[in-house]
């Protein structure tokens, strides 16, 4: 079902990004090249929402914007109540290690710590003691069924296994906004389903939005919403079958 | 985070191994020259070092350095003792003299000529014979590596005989003494047998050594001698340091030597500054990844800093150590002079910090700019 961008008649409390006229220009001068023409998207809290378009359309572009490793050009941008836009450069830092986790499209694990490790990352980022962050990890990598793999390095882990390391690190500090980039995209239909399913079953919380960029189409069963980018723009949002599962 | 520094460090074994070979080197490389040039200059000074004693050395004011001798008048040594605060007095010769030995065969020796009376600048490290036996006549007490130099692979012998401006002297000892810049025999001899050895010349006085009284400076003694004889008179350290000053001022030895070192911290600076860079390269994702997950730039800089710090420290205890091992080596099998004092650690280690430094400083630039968005990109 096609539907609207935005939800402007729900209270601002019930979504955990909106954002509102966002633009961003790369260069300058003649050589200016438009990577968002003013976009307008909300995301509620407990949704899964994907994005989805074809490469240079500005996904990339509006998930930084969203994570607050970007800027805007102009535009409101709120992420979990906090006006990013207004935030100076230490914020964002902090916003991000103690609200945001990440699932990288490349895994973006690092190659000389163990997948244990790799998942506690973001705690020993928060000043967790190592020893206390690991065991953390391996609680969560167990349940992502990667308990008898926690002392490998990531060049002795499949694509998949490596993936759901990326996802233990997204989640491990229980972050309110998960942000996927391509998930999927290196990973064989099968793998993918059960990421796919892995984040839908820990990382899909009432108190949680998910945000998956993609390109995959076998994987959009999973969405609450789906919100496809032409140039720069939001073209339509749609209501995932989830969602429409949801509302009966 | 220092733990993630060092993990991701030595994580990428050829690279580290890259990163501390380059800081190896050059640590080495300094550390090594730097105590060769150290044990040559020790060298220079080893004839004052070896004469125990005295704390003033008085001399013609043009004397430049200890082998520098410009002979003074027999009677310079009254002027010396007169002077207020001088406790005592005593001449001493140093030359050099030309010995003929039994199988007609010439070595160039130095000759030093001790105070008849009292012996002062006798060596210390008689182990064969004894200081007393330089009484006999024609008595020389010579040191175990000129006599090695002389009589190579024969067994230790006094009474051997050799002449010296055509007069006869026998060796009644042997002693250890600190090899000297010229590496020449040493022998030592009574001040009036001395100048008998020594090609005639009419002044033969070579230094006054002297003492200031109890209570009184030796610096304070040196200025009034100055004043009263118009010689040079100056402390055991000072003359030291002056012979010092002479071979670093006047020959090109500081200059070969500090080529050499600089090229170790040049070379050393680029495989390090390199490797490390090429390191961070490598990684820069994965700083990105760290930086998007909300590692704050002055973590990030800590990082890099202490990922040079390590390779400092690991790479400076193997090259210092390796000079270390060196120098033990060499100083059994060669005559290769190496001392390596506190000040040579010191400045190999100032050395490495800039040498990481720098190769930190080129890679904090490349991570510290990094957009954390670059994790977005495929």
């Amino acid at each position: 079902m096609t539907g609207l961008h935005t939800l402007d008649d729900q209270p601002l409390s019930d979504f955990a990004v909106r954002i509102r006229g966002v633009t961003k220009e790369f260069g300058a001068g003649g050589a200016v090249m438009k990577a968002l023409r003013g976009v307008d998207l909300d995301v509620p809290y407990g949704d899964l929402l994907m994005l989805i378009g074809p490469s240079g359309c500005g996904k990339t572009t509006l998930v930084s914007i969203v994570a607050g490793t970007l800027e805007p050009s102009a535009g409101e941008v709120l992420v979990l109540g906090k006006d990013l836009v207004a935030m100076r450069p230490g914020g964002k830092v902090a916003f991000r290690r103690d609200n945001v986790g990440f699932v990288f499209q490349s895994y973006n694990l690092l190659p000389a710590l163990t997948a244990a490790e790799n998942a506690a990352v973001p705690l020993i980022i928060a000043g967790w003691q190592r020893r206390r962050a690991v065991e953390k990890a391996a609680n969560i990598l167990a349940e992502l069924g990667m308990g008898d793999r926690l002392a490998n390095l990531p060049s002795e882990l499949s694509g998949g296994q490596q993936q759901r390391v990326a996802i233990a690190r997204a989640l491990v500090h229980d972050p309110r906004l998960l942000i996927c980039d391509e998930p999927t995209s290196a990973l064989d239909a099968e793998n993918g389903r059960i990421t796919m399913e892995l984040i839908q079953k820990i990382a899909v919380q009432p108190d949680r939005a998910v945000i998956v960029v993609t390109h995959d189409a076998r994987v959009y069963t999973f969405a609450d919403r789906i919100a496809a980018m032409e140039d720069g723009r939001i073209d339509a949002v749609t209501t995932g079958p989830r969602q429409e599962v949801k509302n009966g | 985070m220092l733990w993630i520094a060092w993990k991701m460090l030595v994580g990428n074994r050829v690279k580290y191994l890259g990163i501390v070979f380059g800081v190896v080197f050059a640590a080495l490389l300094i550390a090594q020259q730097a105590s060769i040039f150290c044990g040559l200059m020790s060298l220079t000074v080893s004839q004052i070092r070896d004469v125990q004693g005295p704390g003033i050395w008085v001399m013609d004011k043009n004397v430049q350095f200890v082998d520098d001798v410009k002979p003074l008048a027999d009677t310079e040594l009254f002027r010396v003792k007169s002077v207020p605060g001088v406790e005592w007095a005593v001449r001493f010769y140093k030359g050099m003299a030309r010995a003929r030995l039994p199988e007609g065969s010439y070595e160039q020796m130095i000759l030093l000529g001790l105070d008849d009376a009292t012996f002062v600048g006798a060596p210390a490290g008689v182990f064969l014979g004894s200081i007393a036996d330089l009484r006999k006549p024609d008595a020389v007490i010579m040191d175990d590596a000129g006599y090695r130099r002389i009589w190579p692979g024969e067994a230790y012998r006094l009474g051997r005989s050799f002449e010296m401006n055509d007069r006869r002297a026998v060796v009644v000892g042997i002693t250890k003494a600190s090899r000297t810049f010229q590496s020449f025999p040493i022998v030592y001899t009574r001040y009036s047998q001395a100048v008998l050895f020594a090609p005639p010349e009419r002044k033969v006085l070579s230094f006054v050594l002297a003492d200031a009284k109890p209570g009184v400076a030796a610096t304070e003694v040196c200025r009034r001698i100055k004043e009263r004889t118009g010689l040079q008179a100056l402390t055991r350290t000072q003359f030291i340091w002056k012979t010092i000053d002479y071979y670093l001022q006047k020959t090109g030895i500081p200059v070969n030597f500090g080529i050499t070192v600089l090229l170790g911290f040049l070379v050393g600076t680029a495989i390090a500054g390199q490797t490390f860079y090429l390191f961070t390269v490598e990684n820069i994702r994965q700083f990105g990844a760290l930086k998007a997950m909300g590692t704050s730039n002055w973590t990030i800089l800590l990082m890099v800093l202490a990922q040079g710090l390590q390779v400092g420290i690991v790479g400076y205890g193997l090259g210092v150590g390796l000079a270390a091992i060196f120098g033990w080596v060499v100083k059994g099998a060669s005559r290769l002079s190496f001392f390596m004092p506190w000040q040579v650690l010191a400045i190999t280690a100032a050395a490495v910090f800039v040498i990481v430094l720098v190769a930190s400083l080129l890679s904090i630039r490349k991570v510290l700019v990094v957009d954390p968005a670059i994790v977005f990109r495929g």
